[in-house]
This record gives structure tokens, sequence and C-alpha cells, in this order.
């Protein structure tokens, strides 16, 4: 016991910030008031107590309908649509005498129709079901009683029940994690399909519980857990745990939710609290917004154009009506005798004429419904989904390196891919591959690495220098580690021994060895070592620390062993540093630190951080190489590299004392400022530091992005880029990928300049504010009259803004100033964005310009923008399914966007144009005969086709070329899509597109 | 002039020709399998309207057009066509002030007529009556029948759409029923030259169809015309409806308030300058509606009757095609030297628009 309590001590040391103490926050008092009413017995979910809650089960259904609701909810699904519902009056009216055609004829188009599209949705909805089959089937173990544990499918989970998950496994439901196999009560959760973020989280039990190892432990355990009821909240959650009488406090941190997976941890123990609809992703999960393209609401308007027409129609034929009805009896003398206009019904009395009129104009109205094409809904529905699966099935946007095709995962966008005129593209995991490459490095005031990065090869190309073929040829006979690009002979091989500041370049490669928080996975074939590692950087630095002869090969909770080159005998020696603590990675902080014990009993202090924060904490001597790494990190900057600035410290024991003493306090503490505290704590021991130099890693553009984004310009369409980055990586990365070009003039507007730094820190925070607002509107009117005043000589201009101007540019006085400026400019690159921010740019771009906006990304944070876009693209790389999942199309390569615009969408936008008008002309042309040949009958009704002929000329005999012409079309072949893609320019509403063919 | 987009992409882009061999396919791989129609490189034409292939085209349209349409002209000017309008000419001079009243009354309509041939007529000739602004097509007319009924003996009480003509005051029903029946046209024709009676056959001038299927060979007329209101034509009461064919003629519903309907056929050559006598019962009513009526004596060609529509249709447009090809041709030929620069040069500033200004 006391040996447990010592290691988890330890724990929560390592991990300074996320693994702490828990305490009753002010949340706490909430629990059992209104929201916070949630009682879990837990162990005991057959109680009386608990069957009274009657929670609902695991169950789950993602399907749109059931059984017994789906005649009635596809039905009203189905009549939503105006046209539906008129075919429907019809129908019933059929019945009546008043039908101009028999009821059969009337109603089995319009059952044909109706049935076609249920038909659809029950397929739809059959592949959804087999998954809920799949999902509710899967098997967990639960504590059954007298401590034996047995698998229980997920869909019989109970509020309650004690569940054992296993290495690798999801879990069934949201639990309370009760312990876990390590002794500290520790896990590690991927929550990849929740928020599309791969790095590994960490969740700790309670204390209380946290001894609890064995299956057999849990025969007697019984407990209370009160907390709040089923929300969407992903981040937060107030509970507590009523155990022996004793109160507990519940937070985020032990909480488990369904649908993440379990990993590095042998089992755990958790006990059910939300099941089933009332889990937290289930509540999260809305159905994506559904989207319509601009094409299918113009149809609409012309539908409604149509009625306007047919009522017309009707009411100018009822008056005809009306009149030869009245004339054939006047006086008592027939006229047209062989009507017997004196013995007849309502519908024809001479003598009620008025009211044979009104009644002659439903008929009408019946009469003339082939002007609306009521298979019109249906078989653009078909040819959409023709179309989609020849976007599916493009071995052009085949991605061989992820096996991944592209996939339009809703089909009802596929013309508007056509008329794309804005794209607003994420930058990282986009444009670039988000694999970090570890590329360049700055030791000691000297600069290594002799990789030349796709930005440096942009410039040299730019400047034509003959600097491209040589890098491409040698490129080519390198065998390639991921993550690792560095070549430098100085340094690789153990040859750093030689250089004139060996010591501290020995230092500089252990600090990449130990300072991260990565996992080493030992392959147990070749006894290769992969990092499991929070970020792709910090991957390449572990890697990089392998490949230049430090290589981290285990990490337990207390210490990290490296295999270290040793200098003097040039032999690899084991070294094993003991981890005291970790001072982790936060962006206000934005540097990590891990304090360490040497084996020779040193106590080693390693930072790494941006260099906006890591200058300012170095000691008076440890400036040494100061002037040269500054000068090194702008080069890298300038070659669109990410910059980290590295640097050690050695402690005093009496120093690490009185931090760790202070720092546990801190995190122990029961105060809701517990991490402003332990942050504050941290700040005071990473000062005086030694620098060591900088490394520089390259986030790789993806192939083919110039060109492509060339091309998508050459077509007249405008790629804006949303960043997180900073604005001299973004705008490095403009160049890199053609966005930006020598000779453009840049408008930057910044709120990161001196002056607003100054205003920042001053204590009127809304004096500040209102004055850095005044500054960017100023910026933006100094770029507004660039902009007027330009003219075709001086070049195009390109806007560069900032995440804090954009806070100020995007209120409601000044956006439009701000859209006026970006639509004007050739490019747009906002840097420093948040997912909000990019959210509400799409927005703003999407409903001041009503132009079409696609939007492009990977990432959970682009989901906003994703969703806000008329279309939303979504990257199925490396950063989890979270874009995917909430975009329109997911393709596996940014450069594929070319043929997807430029070819799919060129063809399936001119397809469904011409298809629709298609549609309107045989039902206009067909329609009007009718209207005709009524002028001869004296407006009586009486259709001049068969009945079945026109109930099938609808249906069938002229929708297959309808859907052919929809399918297949192609004006110009995707060649000369791709070659001229300039036809995109001009965009008239419905006319199609041209694209003109040039005989080559 | 035609342009293969798919054979001209399959040779001349690597690109696509490279990518379909799939190195060595990988377990369970989500690569989309190749074919042309999947990648949709089907091969294709696609003409393109340059002048030499409009001007082409017209003139071959042209050339089909024009002779088509000269040869159904002479077709339907070959057909001889006799019409006589008699409606107001068989009413007596006295009763023109009121014809309604005459044809409702009981005196004799019996009205001869004389009509010169003009012009050698080959048999057989058609004898048609003409009915002008009658609307048969009324759809409240156009429904009152019952093809049951006129069909099968068994269901000879089915009178349903036939409203107000399906039964007698005492409820038997009427066979045939219905207003189509009922407004049966009875004004009759008798054909003489030269005091020699002309027969007329009136076998076989309805629909073999018909009177096969449609008009029963048991169902004999049974309380027909006997209301207070005469319609039209009685019937014989021992002859079935198949046998009826001025009956199955007149049931066939016409599309047109104008029509013209098959009185019998006239089996025999009739001369140039012949004088035809026609004692005609001018029994039907169509003064009320003031409707036309017309005798008609006709021959066929192998077009059918005298319609010059289609031939003039023909040579209209073959003859715009001509002349739009001839015009196309002069303008191509005084412009296409100073217009294919100008063509290149546009083309090739849309091109540099979009080029980079490198």
């Amino acid at each position: 016991m006391a040996g447990n309590r010592r290691k988890k001590h330890h724990f929560s040391r390592i991990h300074a910030f996320s693994c702490g103490k828990t305490s009753f926050k002010g949340d706490h008092s909430l629990i059992g008031g209104p929201g916070f009413s949630r009682v879990v017995h837990c162990n005991d979910p057959e109680s009386f107590e608990a069957s009274v809650l009657n929670y609902s089960g695991n169950y789950v259904r993602t399907t749109k309908y059931t059984l017994a609701t789906f005649f009635p909810k596809a039905l009203f699904e189905q009549f939503r649509r105006v046209a539906n519902v008129y075919f429907l009056i019809c129908a019933i009216l059929s019945f009546t005498p008043l039908s101009p055609y028999s009821a059969v004829s009337n109603v089995l188009p319009l059952v044909v129709v109706i049935g076609a599209t249920m038909g659809k949705e029950v397929l739809e909805d059959w592949r959804r079901k087999k998954q809920d089959i799949e999902v509710n089937n899967r098997k967990v173990k639960v504590h059954c009683g007298e401590g034996a544990f047995d698998y229980t499918k997920w869909r019989d989970l109970k509020v309650g029940d004690v569940v054992k998950v296993e290495k690798d496994e999801f879990f069934p439901a949201d639990l309370i994690l009760l312990s876990s196999s390590y002794e500290e009560a520790i896990c590690y959760v991927e929550t990849t399909n929740l928020d599309g973020e791969t790095n590994l989280k960490l969740k700790q039990a309670l204390d209380a519980t946290s001894n609890m190892h064995e299956d057999s432990n849990f025969q007697n355990f019984k407990a209370i857990i009160r907390c709040e009821d089923p929300n969407a909240n992903l981040y937060t959650f107030v509970g507590s745990l009523e155990l022996e009488e004793q109160q507990y406090p519940l937070t985020p941190q032990q909480l488990l939710l369904r649908d993440s997976k379990l990993r590095n941890t042998d089992c755990i123990y958790g006990a059910v609290i939300f099941t089933g609809r009332d889990t937290k992703v289930f509540q999260n999960s809305t159905g994506p917004p559904s989207k319509r393209s601009k094409v299918e609401r113009r149809m609409d308007k012309i539908i409604y154009f149509l009625f306007g027409i047919l009522v017309l129609m009707s009411f100018i034929g009822s008056i005809f009506f009306g009149i030869a009805t009245r004339e054939d009896l006047q006086d008592g003398k027939m006229k047209r005798w062989y009507l017997r206009p004196d013995d007849t019904t309502a519908y024809y009395d001479p003598k009620r004429a008025a009211v044979a009129a009104v009644l002659h104009f439903l008929t009408a109205l019946m009469l003339y419904g082939y002007l609306i094409p009521i298979s019109l809904y249906v078989s653009i529905e078909i040819v959409k989904i023709l179309q989609s699966i020849f976007i599916n099935q493009d071995l052009h946007m085949y991605y061989e390196e992820t096996d991944k095709p592209a996939r339009a995962r809703t089909s009802n966008l596929n013309e508007e891919l056509g008329q794309v005129d804005t794209i607003l593209s994420d930058k990282t995991g986009t444009l670039t591959c988000n694999s970090m490459e570890f590329i360049k490095c700055s030791i000691a005031g000297t600069s290594y690495g002799r990789g030349v990065t796709e930005v440096e090869r942009a410039m040299a190309r730019r400047k034509g220098s003959p600097l491209e073929e040589e890098v491409t040829e040698e490129q080519e006979d390198k065998a390639s580690i991921k993550g690792f690009n560095f070549e430098d002979e100085r340094i690789m091989n153990g040859s750093w021994v030689n250089e004139p500041h060996a010591d501290v370049i020995q230092k500089f490669l252990r600090l990449l060895a130990i300072c991260h928080t990565a996992l080493p996975e030992v392959d147990e074939e070749n006894g290769k070592i992969s990092y499991e590692a929070e970020s792709p950087d910090e991957a390449a630095f572990v890697i990089a620390a392998r490949e230049l002869g430090f290589e981290f090969y285990e990490r337990t909770q207390t210490s990290i062993s490296v295999h270290e080159l040793d200098p003097v005998t040039g032999t690899k020696v084991e070294r094993s540093y003991s981890l005291l603590n970790v001072l982790e990675f936060s962006s206000s902080r934005k540097r990590m630190s891990v304090i360490v014990r040497s084996e020779e009993g040193t106590l080693l202090l390693l930072s790494k951080g941006a260099d906006s924060v890591m200058f300012e904490r170095l000691a008076e001597n440890g400036r040494e190489f100061e002037e040269q790494t500054k000068e090194h990190i702008n080069e890298y900057a300038d070659a669109g590299l990410r910059t980290l600035i590295l640097a050690y410290r050695e402690l005093d024991e009496k120093e690490y004392k009185q931090f760790n003493e202070e720092f546990t306090e801190a995190k122990n503490s029961v105060s809701a400022d517990r991490e402003e505290l332990a942050e504050e704590i941290a700040e005071k021991i990473e000062k005086n530091l030694i620098l060591l130099g900088a490394t520089a890693v390259e986030d790789k553009l993806q192939n083919g992005v110039p060109e492509c984004i060339d091309k998508l310009a050459q077509a007249g369409i405008k790629l804006w880029v949303l960043t997180g980055d900073k604005m001299e990586t973004a705008i490095n990365i403009g160049f890199a990928c053609s966005l930006l070009r020598q000779g453009m003039r840049q408008v930057i507007i910044s709120s990161e300049t001196p002056e607003s730094k100054t205003l920042e820190k001053s204590e009127d925070k809304s004096a500040a504010a209102a004055a850095l607002k005044a500054s960017v509107l100023h910026q933006l009117i100094r770029g507004k009259e660039l902009l007027d005043s330009s003219n075709e000589s001086l070049g195009p201009l390109a806007l560069i803004i900032d995440g804090k101007s954009l806070t100020y540019a995007l209120e409601d006085d000044v956006k439009d100033l701000f859209l006026e400026l970006a639509i004007g400019c050739a490019s747009v690159i906002c840097c420093r964005s948040s997912p909000k921010q990019k959210a509400l740019v799409t927005r703003l771009v999407k409903t001041k310009t009503s132009s079409t906006t696609l939007a492009i990304g990977d990432g959970a944070n682009d989901v906003g923008m994703l969703q806000e876009a008329d279309i939303g693209v979504g990257i199925s790389g490396v950063e989890g399914m979270q874009a995917v999942m909430s975009s329109d199309i997911a393709i596996a390569q940014f450069r594929f966007l070319e043929r997807l615009l430029l070819v799919h969408g060129h063809w399936c936008y001119r397809r469904i144009s011409s298809m629709i008008c298609y549609f309107f002309y045989k039902n206009i042309a067909f329609g009007f005969t009718l209207f005709f040949f009524e002028a001869y009958a004296s407006f009586s009704g009486q259709p001049v086709y068969n009945d079945w002929f026109l109930s099938l000329y609808n249906v069938f005999f002229t929708s297959l070329p309808v859907i052919a012409l929809g399918v297949f079309d192609q004006d110009v072949s995707a060649r000369f899509c791709l070659k001229f893609a300039f036809p995109f320019v001009t965009v008239p509403s419905v006319i199609p597109r041209r694209c003109t063919e040039y005989p080559v | 002039m035609m342009n293969s987009n798919a054979a001209s992409s399959s040779t001349a882009n690597p690109d696509a020709a490279g990518s379909p061999d799939p190195p060595a396919p990988r377990r369970s791989s989500k690569r989309p399998k190749y074919s042309k129609f999947t990648q949709q490189e089907l091969p294709a034409c696609k003409p393109i309207l340059t002048p030499k292939w409009v001007i082409l085209t017209f003139l071959v349209v042209g050339i089909a057009f024009v002779p088509i349409g000269i040869t159904s002209l002479l077709a339907s000017r070959d057909v001889v066509e006799i019409v006589d309008r008699y409606e107001t000419d068989c009413i007596p001079v006295a009763n023109r002030t009121d014809k309604v009243a005459f044809i409702q009354s009981n005196a004799s309509k019996t009205c001869t007529r004389q009509i010169t041939v003009t012009k050698h007529m080959k048999r057989p000739v058609y004898v048609y009556y003409q009915l002008d602004n009658f609307y048969q097509n009324h759809r409240r007319y156009v429904k009152s029948r019952n093809d049951e009924q006129l069909k099968k003996r068994s269901k000879t009480s089915e009178t349903s759409q036939c409203e107000p003509e399906d039964t007698t005051p005492d409820g038997k029903p009427i066979v045939p029923c219905g207003l189509i029946a009922w407004s049966l046209f009875n004004d009759t024709y008798t054909f003489s030259r030269n005091k020699r009676q002309l027969t007329v056959n009136k076998n076989g001038i309805a629909w073999k169809s018909d009177r096969d299927h449609k008009f029963g060979k048991e169902v004999f007329p049974s309380n027909f015309q006997n209301g207070t209101l005469i319609g039209g034509a009685h019937l014989d009461e021992s002859i079935p409806l198949s046998k009826q064919e001025d009956l199955i003629v007149w049931m066939r519903t016409a599309a047109l308030p104008t029509f013209r309907k098959l009185y019998g056929k006239i089996e025999v050559d009739l001369e140039e300058n012949d004088i035809i006598d026609v004692i005609l019962e001018n029994n039907y009513n169509t003064y009320s509606f003031s409707g036309k009526k017309k005798l008609v004596l006709s021959t066929t060609s192998w077009l059918g009757g005298k319609n010059d529509f289609l031939g003039i249709a023909y040579l209209t447009v073959g003859g715009l095609c001509f002349f739009l090809a001839l015009s196309f041709t002069i303008v191509y030929l005084a412009t296409w030297r100073s217009f294919l620069p100008v063509m290149e040069q546009k083309s090739r500033r849309a091109l540099s628009k979009f080029l980079e200004p490198e």
C-alpha cells in the first residue's frame, strides 16, 4: 500500500497539469439540482432504487426510421415537396368525376415516384441498421456478481454496471474510470472518433477506487454516483462518487467516453453512467446541416413559375368553358343539343355556368398537370447518385499511399462543385502533409542540415537559379525515414564528436531524446522503435535524436532510458534518467520542460519552446550563441520551417526541493485556479536557461499543391488560406504553394505590432480594444485605397491578416470593408485564426458575396468551416475522421481538388442544368399540346392523349433519355476541362457554363 | 470535322494511360477498378459547328426535303375531291329564317343536289359527310358511352357513364346507350348518274378492329331513340351492332370540331363532266349550333386523301435549308479570310489573360 502511494505520488508529479488531485469546485455544488439530477447505483443496476430511475438501455439506433415510424415519417418527408403535394391532391381528386383521367393512371406515377424515393431511403437506412446491429452486438465483460466478469452484448448494458474493458477495445458507454491495470489507476485513451485528435489522452481514477485491480474486488463494491444530466459537452463533467459514506468529486479526468479507445493499458474497470442515446457522443451527433445546391433552389423557383402558368392556363380555359356552357341553353333552346344541356350534372350545367366553370378549373389543374415534371426530383436524385458513383470511382482521385478513393458523402452538391467561386482552405494537413520532418538545426551557433525545403525550392524557381535540378536528383537516392529529412555529414553517424562544440551537441541531442512526452513502441519482430507522440513535431524530434545516435527506447512512470553514443569510447551506452517532473506544453506557455536526474545525480531542467518565450528566459551566461541562433531562426522561418529553441539548466538540490514543494502544494490545492498557480511556479524555475540551439522542422507541402492552385487560379477560383500558423510561416507557405508570387503587393494587416502590444498591456481593456480596432480599420482603409488606386501594371494584391485583427475585421461595422478589400485581392491569407473565425469568414464570404464557397480542411478545427460553406471537402488524411465525417465530399489529397472541381464539377453542373432544362422542355412542350387541343374541344377538359400514355410519358417514356443525359453527357473530355480551365470564369446563373472545345 | 474525344484522350493522355494498370493489387484495396466506363472515357464523337459543316448539313437536308415535298404535293394534287355544302340550300327558301324549327318539324326534308365531276375519278370514290362546329371531342360527349355494353350481350343493362341517355323512363336500358349513339348522324344520300342509280357500298366503312372487337355480334339495339327527344338516326333492331357500320363510324369520335366521316364507297369510275344527281334526306340538326354540312366525294392516292400540308411543309423546310446554305456560303466566302485571324487572336488573348505574366 505504501509503495503504491509513493508511485502514485511520482506519477502525479510527472504530469504536472493534466493529472492532479481532484477537488470540489464551484460546479459541484450544483449536483442534485436541476440539470444535475442523475443518480447511478454502481454495481447494483438491478436494485429497486435503480429500477425506479429507469434510465434507457445501451441500445443505440442511428437509423432514421423504425419499422413503425417508417411509413408516416417517410411519407411526411416526401410530401414536404410542394410538387408532391400537388400530385397527391390530383391523385385524390382523380377518384371524383372531376378528373379528366382515370384514377389508376393518375395514382400510379405518384406511387412509382414516391416508392422509388422511399426505396432509396430504405436502402440507406438498412446500411445504418446493419452498422447498428454490429455495434449493439459487440461484447464487453460485465460484472455479473460474485466478482465474476462475463461477456455481455453492448445493447444489454445498464446504467450502474461495472465493466472491464481491455486493451484496444472501445468503451461501450460513458464510463467512470474506477481502476486500471496500472498501479496508479491511469489509462490512455484515444479519442480519434470523437474529436479527431490522434494523441493519447491520460485519464486517472479516484484514489478511493484505484486499488481494485482484481475482478474479485468488485464482489462487494457499492457506490452511488451523482452527476449531471446527459449533455453534449465533451470536455466538462461534474459529478460525485459516494463510497462508504464519503463524497469524492468526479471530473472529466475520470470520464471515459463511448467510442473512444483504450490504448497502452491492459484493462480498466469502469462504471457505466450514461448509456445509449444519453452518451456524450450521441448527444453530440447532430445530423450535418442539409445543404441544397443553388441549381436545386432555382429549380424550385421554376416549378413555382410553372405552377403559375398552370393556374393561368386553367383560368383561361375555365372562362372559355364557362361561356360555352352558358350558351348551350338559352331561352330553353339548346344550342349543342347533342350534349343534352337540358339534362345534365353540375359539371356542365348551363344554368349554373359559374359553378361549372369553377369545377372545370379544378379539372383543368389536373389536366395540365403534365407541365409539372412529376419525376423530376426522383430523376435528379438518381442522376446525382450515379454521378457520385463516378466521382467515387475516379482513379485519378485515388490515393495509393493511404488506399483512399474520393468519396462523395452527399450527392446533393455535385453540380455545386462546378460553380465554386471561392475556396477556403486550411493549411496544415490540407496544403501540407502534416508530417513533420526534421530538416535543420542550429547548435551552438552553427547551422546544420543541408536539406532544401519546398519553400526554398519555390524561391529558387522564382529566381531562376539552377538549384532545383541538383536537389531533385540528390533526393532520389536517399532512403527516406518518415519524419527525418536531415542530411549533414558533420554530425551524422556519430561524427559530431569532432565538431568544435561537441559537448553542446551532445546536450542538444540528449535534450531531444528526453524532453518530450512521446511513448516508444518496440516492434517485437525487428526490434525497431517507433514512437507515439502527441504531435507530429514531437515525433520528428525523437526520431531525429534516434537517427543521430540518441535512441530513446523506454519510458516508465519514473524514468526515461536512452541509448547514447559515448563521445569518449565511441560506443553505445544505455543511460537512464529518472524523471522528476514534466511541465507540459500549453498554448499559453508555448514551451515544455522536463526535470530529470541523470545517473551521475545532477539535476537537469531541459526546456524547449517558441523563440518568443525562450529568449527572454536565458541566463546572462547562456546567451553565448544568441545572435547566431536568432539569425538562423529567421533563415529557417524564411524557408517555411517551424522552429523551436532548446535550452537547459542545471538545478541545485535546494532550489529543486523548494520548487517541488511549492509545485506539489499548488497542484494539490483545492482552489479553482490551481492550474494558474502551478503555471506560475513552473515559470519561476524555467529561467536562467542556457541556450543550446534551435530545431527546424518542415511541414511538407503535399504533392502537386502549387500546380493545383495555379490551375484553380486560372479557372478564376479564388483561394483563401485560413490557418492557425504564424504570419511568417503562412506567408512562406503561401509562396511555396504559388498562392503568393513575386510581384504581388502584400497588404498586411496585423495587430502584432509593438504599439498594439503596449496597448494590450495597458489597464483599460476596452480602450485598448477600441484603439486596436481603430488601427485595424485604418489598415483596412489604407489597403482599400491601394486596391482602388491600383492599376494592372503594379501587379495583383495579396491580403494577409492575423487572427487578432480578424476579430475586429469581422465585427459588423467593419466586415463589409474587409470583405471588399479581400475580394479585390488575388490571394487572401488569414493566419492565427481560430476554428470559429474560420467559420465566420466562410459565412461572411458566403452570405455577402452570394457566391459559392468551398471549404477544405482535414482537422477537427475545420469542422465549423466545412459545415458553414456551401460545400465542405474533407481531406481524409492523418488528423482523424472528424473533418471527413462533417464533410460533403472527402478526398485524400489537396491536388485532387483540381479534378474534382474542373472535371467533375464542370460535368455535373452542366449535366444537371441541361437535364433540368431538358425536363422542363419536354414537359412544357407536352403540356402545351394539351392546352392547345383544349381550344379545339371547347375547353371541356378532354385530354388529347390516352390516359396511360400520359402517365407513362413522364415516368417511363421520357425519363431514361434524360437520366442518360444527366449521367453521361460530356461537353468536353476531361483532358480539355483541365487544359482549358478558364471557361470556368463566367458564371451565368442557370445557363450551363460553356467550355468551348478547341480543335487541337 | 468530327472530333473523337475519347479516341484522342486515350492516346494523348499519358496520365490516363499510365494509371490504369495497378501495381500488384494489394489485399482489400479500395482502389477503384479501371474500365473505360467508370473512368468516363468511353469513345464519343461531337460535331463542331464549323461553317463548312453547317453549310453541308443544310444542303443535305434541303436536297432530301425538296423532292419529298414535291412528291407528296403531287400525290395530294392527284386526288380529286368534290365538296358540296348543302345545309342552307336544302332548306326551302321560305323556312330559312328559322331553320331549327324546320328541321325539327315533320315536313319533308328531301332535297336534290347536282354535282359535276371536275376530273376523272378512279374507283373507289369515297363518300364522306363533313360536319362543322360539332364538338364530338367534348368531354361529356366523349365519355357518354359504355364499351362493355356495346361489346357483350350479357352487359346490356350496363349503362353507367351514359346519362342522360342511359335508360328509358321506365328503367329499361337503352342499347346502345349514351349521347354519341343517340346523336347518330341521319342524313342519307342516294346517287345517280344519267338517271342510273350509283350503288353506294356501305360495307367495310368502319375499322375492322371496331367491328370485330368493340361492337358485339350478339348485341342488338333496343329501346333506342324511344324517348321524347329524338337525337338522330334510328337503328334496325334486327341487325347486330357489329353490322351497324354507320353507328360504328360515328362512335369513333372525331378529335376536332370539323370532321369528315365515311358514308360509303362508290365502286365505279366517275368520268369528267359527269353530272351526279344526289337525293338527300336532310334530317340532321346542325342548325341549332350553326354547323355546316358538306357532302364530299373523293378519291385517294398512296398518301391518303387530299392534303397539301405535308408537301408544303416539306417544301418550305427544304427551301429554307437551301436558302440558309446559300447565304452561309456567301457570308463564309466573303469573310473567311478576315474572319480566321480574328478568331485566332481572340482565343489567344483569352488564353494569355490566364497565363502567368512571367
